[in-house]
């Protein structure tokens, strides 16, 4: 039990600064989904299930899907301008 | 600021914070060490007192209910404000179909192995949110966590489709109300134990028999009520983002202005 906790606090450290430190946007949303995901397990190993459930849906799925619709209509908004000038 | 400054602001402030946090964590009980009574008395009588063998829903549903009630209207009014600004400004056109970034093409289909692992998920998926919502006294989950696994049925069918499959399943109207007997239902609850001459949010529901669906009192129907909210919620929340970055268009980046 213990190792696979120090295991996983490990892997969360490790992309939690991999997110941090991620320069591109959408690279970044693509780890900020992975750490979402690890984060849950995290808390499942913490038997904290009922976190862990809900880490799942809000930060694996939803936070990075608004982040990345927010990418797209960012996206939209500099191509109609390139497409001006 | 220079470089050379900002960096010695830097290393001067991540010292001084090193500083206290050790400080605090010396401070901290024992790795696995719970000092405080409140979580061992829970743990001994929520069973007994409100036939609720999921500790965390009843302390969230019943013991703190209260507290639960401002969390749901944190959502609830986050979802309004995202909503705000995401609504449809006066200028704003309304294009059709939605279009992909290379904006001289409609979007691509989504590959058959995602369809297919995508329709095979949608089942279980609205089976188990159903689950988590009504089974939230007895099992870990409750209200919120199965009211997101249920919002998640909608996405995977834009996922395994496009916008129009998803238009086709979600209403904003019944979103909109969902939301709003899903949030007001729970300050309702809390105002009917007065009618018992309770306390606000006093369970007033007979507690039944542990470990059937029906039993906890007004934890279920809480939990009920708030799997409702927050479904609804995270549905709008997807509705809106979807029409801001798909459907709706400032003048100037329609498609049909720059097809060369």
């Amino acid at each position: 039990m213990v190792v696979m906790q120090v295991t996983i606090l490990i892997f969360v450290a490790i992309a939690g600064g991999a997110v941090v430190f991620t320069r591109n946007p959408l690279n970044q949303v693509m780890g900020l989904s992975f750490f979402g995901l690890l984060l849950a397990i995290m808390f499942f190993i913490f038997q904290a299930p009922d976190v862990a459930f809900s880490q799942i849906v809000v930060g694996a799925v939803v936070i990075p899907l608004m982040v990345l619709l927010t990418l797209i209509k960012l996206k939209t908004k500099e191509q109609s301008k390139k497409n001006d000038a | 600021m220079t470089r050379r400054f900002r960096n010695l602001f830097f290393l001067a402030s991540a010292a001084g914070f090193a500083v206290f946090y050790l400080w605090g964590l010396h401070l901290l009980p024992g790795f696995g060490h719970y000092p405080g009574p409140y979580g061992d008395v829970l743990n001994a009588l929520s069973v007994y007192e409100r036939h609720a063998t999921d500790v965390i829903t009843a302390v969230n549903f019943d013991y703190r209910g209260f507290d639960t009630l401002g969390e749901e209207f944190i959502l609830f009014t986050s979802v309004m404000g995202a909503n705000l600004l995401l609504r449809k400004q006066k200028d704003d056109k309304e294009e059709d179909p939605p279009l992909d970034l290379a904006r001289d093409r409609l979007a691509p289909p989504t590959s058959d192995a995602v369809r297919v692992a995508g329709l095979a998920l949608l089942l279980p998926i609205v089976v188990f949110g159903i689950y988590t919502v009504t089974h939230g006294q007895l099992t870990p989950g409750g209200g919120f966590q199965g009211g997101v696994i249920l919002a998640s049925a909608p996405l995977i069918i834009y996922l395994c489709g496009d916008y129009e499959n998803f238009k086709r399943i979600t209403s904003h109207v019944v979103a909109e109300v969902a939301e709003a007997v899903g949030a007001g239902g729970y300050a309702v609850t809390g105002l009917i134990s007065f009618i018992f001459g309770y306390k606000y949010l006093q369970n007033f529901i007979p507690l039944g028999q542990t470990g059937d669906v029906f039993s906890g009192g007004t934890i279920a129907l809480i939990s009920a009520l708030t799997g409702l909210e927050v479904a609804a919620g995270i549905v709008l929340l997807m509705i809106s983002f979807f029409r801001q970055t798909l459907v709706y268009r400032k003048p100037g980046e329609e498609r049909g202005d720059h097809h060369a």
